[in-house]
């Protein structure tokens, strides 16, 4: 008897957490912000793309389903507002998942591999691990389903394109503006967010080959590792106090850059410190001049140009290898252009 | 062996004294392996310097420290708290909701007092449903871990808050001693506060009591169910200081952190000496296993290893505590 009881009460426990799992995604996907749709009003103008005027309109029947990286960061609620966006100019449905954080790889497969059964018109994946989601692919393309890859690259040629911003080159613009900031020379820390996501490879990468080739007089301490706000402050704060020469940080996305502001402020330091992406700590401090500025990608227009690029592949259009969506570097001087601004998030 | 004459004269004695010297040798070693960690990286990483690191170790480990203290009741009594990282971070998301300017703006006071009950509430939960529905705390807690987690992320939007109050900030970043940061004081006094419960209140009694044998416990008319959820609230409280503590440190809530932080707490309390079988726990062990985790993690870093060492140097370390731990049972019950 009470063993029966126990373990109903086992299995009632376990359902619920199970539930509890998957309406955190649901409640992602299928309702749509408040904020959302009043910046989606704004930008009711189909969006300037690579050829904007030829991309054929669907009859809302068929779906684009998008795995993106999970909502940990603002800059994916920007990627699927320009997603919906770009799926109510075309008359597309777009379904927007992602995991619960940017170490979920297998998660992510999961909700890749529900996609597929789902039987979508078209799959965008945003892959966590560039080496991970191979056989899923190619279930994916025996379905004959046409794959985007979007923000990261995937270690396959499956996808029939990718749709990212030239991160290595984003990376050596941030190198690039430390190097003025710093007056070319002195030591310098750098705070990557991932070393599994090509995303966090390339943001590493791209700032160490620049400062290797461009920049003789600074010395570039190893990359540490921290994509949460704790431990990028942590981290920070361990580098500053081990090296009594650095002169500044390099945070390679939000959580790594307003950690890296922190672990400096604690620290009771006065160094530069460069940033990546936005989300309104940052842009604070931004603002205040606390930390020097920070390099931006164009996620409203990754999301748009991602579902066009589907629209495409359904089509049976040729795509080309690569779909840059831009970066910038912005810092309290240009912060408010229009043309910077709409793609900051708070 | 000054205890040798004792025993034959007074057994009841003699074990309670023995009890309380095995409870110090474990936190002397603690204590030990903590110095011996701080000079090694005094010597071999670059620029330790004690006038430097321990205050900031201090300021670093006082959330983790916090949740530690609450988790050692729960451990005391043969129970697990897995919901005690994701809980946290569903705390501060609620302190962000309380008090950031873009959601309810509640003065300071009272959006403390409210996140301390959120944390109070997800205590009672846990509590009911392992004291009173009898579901094990491994699962009870696992389920809580999930839903605030969902919570978390769905109040919040997944994203971001900011909490711009500059008080808030000052509740962890400020200094009413000159050299110590309020956090690392609040910890300290909420470890004095919980050493006192633990062994100068019923609650702390009962506790153990329940740890060392429930059945006993029950048969000798104390409510057991009652204090059992009285136990879990009390970590949930602990839980909800480490949420104003952690969120405070930097004015801004990130809605999915805090997973993985549930077994670095268990660490630190294991660490400790408190015995994952229940019966005995010790707050100052958990402090100093929170400070001890956290002066590997700085230490490591400084020496510039790579990350994933950290991790497993951090694992080792978890193993010879617990070992430690079980080697002291096997003689106490040869004893």
């Amino acid at each position: 008897m009470r063993i029966l009881r126990s373990a109903l009460a086992m299995s009632s426990v376990l359902v619920l957490g199970l539930t509890a799992c998957s309406t955190s995604t649901s409640t992602e996907t299928t309702e749509p912000m408040a904020t959302e749709t009043s910046m989606a009003a704004e930008t009711s103008e189909p969006m300037e793309t690579m050829a904007a005027g030829d991309v054929p309109m669907g009859d809302g029947s068929q779906t684009i389903y998008l795995v993106s990286k999970g909502f940990q960061h603002r800059f994916w609620q920007a990627v699927k507002q320009g997603a919906e966006q770009a799926g109510e100019d075309y008359n597309y449905q777009v379904e927007f998942v992602g995991p619960e954080n940017e170490q979920a790889v297998t998660q992510q497969l999961d909700m890749l591999r529900t996609a597929l059964q789902s039987g979508p018109a078209a799959i965008g994946f945003a892959a966590l691990d560039s080496g991970a989601a191979g056989p899923v692919l190619e279930q994916i393309q025996a379905a004959g389903i046409p794959i985007i890859a979007f923000d990261s690259g995937v270690d396959s040629d499956i996808p029939l394109t990718t749709v990212s911003t030239d991160n290595r080159a984003a990376a050596a613009e941030a190198a690039k503006q430390m190097v003025d900031l710093i007056g070319g020379e002195g030591t310098v820390g750098l705070v990557c967010h991932d070393q599994t996501s090509a995303t966090g490879k390339q943001r590493c990468e791209g700032f160490q080959e620049y400062m290797a080739e461009n920049a003789p007089d600074v010395n570039v301490l190893d990359p540490q590792y921290a994509g949460e706000v704790g431990l990028a402050a942590n981290t920070a704060k361990a580098l500053i106090q081990a090296n009594a020469d650095i002169v500044g940080i390099y945070g390679s996305n939000e959580a790594s850059a307003i950690g890296a502001l922190q672990g400096t402020v604690e620290s009771g330091k006065d160094l530069v410190v460069v940033g990546f992406d936005s989300g309104k700590a940052q842009l604070d401090a931004i603002r205040s001049g606390d930390e020097a500025g920070a390099i931006t990608q164009s996620p409203v227009k990754m999301g748009y140009e991602t579902v066009v690029a589907a629209i495409r592949a359904i089509n049976g259009e040729e795509l080309p290898p690569v779909i840059d969506s831009g970066f910038a570097w912005y810092d309290a001087g240009n912060i408010d252009d229009p043309e910077i601004a709409e793609n900051l998030y708070e | 062996m000054s205890t040798d004459a004792a025993t034959k004269q007074a057994p009841a004695e003699q074990s309670r004294a023995m009890q309380i010297l095995k409870s110090s040798i474990q936190q002397v070693f603690v204590f030990a392996a903590l110095i011996v960690v701080f000079v090694f990286f005094m010597i071999f990483a670059p620029n330790f310097d004690p006038a430097v690191m321990i205050p900031s170790i201090l300021l670093q480990a006082a959330a983790l420290g916090t949740m530690a203290l609450g988790a050692t009741f729960v451990i005391a009594t043969g129970g697990i708290d897995l919901s005690v990282g994701t809980g946290m971070t569903f705390a501060a998301v609620m302190a962000g909701v309380f008090m950031s300017g873009s959601y309810m703006n509640l003065p300071l006071g009272l959006g403390l007092v409210l996140t301390l009950l959120v944390g109070a509430a997800m205590g009672l939960v846990n509590g009911l449903l392992i004291a009173y529905l009898r579901i094990p705390p491994f699962i009870a807690t696992l389920a809580m871990m999930m839903v605030t987690r969902g919570l978390s992320l769905i109040i919040s939007n997944a994203s971001s808050i900011k909490i711009e109050n500059p008080d808030y900030s000052a509740i962890a970043n400020g200094r009413i001693l000159p050299f110590l940061s309020n956090a690392a004081l609040i910890f300290v006094v909420l470890g004095i506060v919980a050493a006192v419960i633990l062994g100068k209140t019923l609650l702390g009694r009962y506790a153990l009591a329940i740890g060392s044998n429930e059945e006993a416990t029950r048969l000798s008319g104390i409510n057991v169910k009652a204090w059992k959820a009285l136990v879990y609230v009390t970590a949930g409280i602990f839980t909800g200081f480490g949420a104003i503590l952690y969120s405070g440190r930097f004015g801004f809530v990130q809605p999915a952190e805090g997973l993985g932080m549930e077994l670095q707490v268990i660490a630190a309390v294991v660490i400790g000496g408190t015995s994952l079988s229940g019966g005995r726990a010790n707050i100052l062990g958990s402090m100093m296993g929170a400070l001890l985790m956290m002066t590997l993690s700085v230490g490591l870093q400084m020496m510039g290893v790579a990350q994933q060492w950290q991790l497993v140097v951090t694992g080792v370390v978890v193993l010879l505590a617990v070992y430690a731990d079980i080697l002291r049972r096997q003689r106490a019950s040869a004893v």
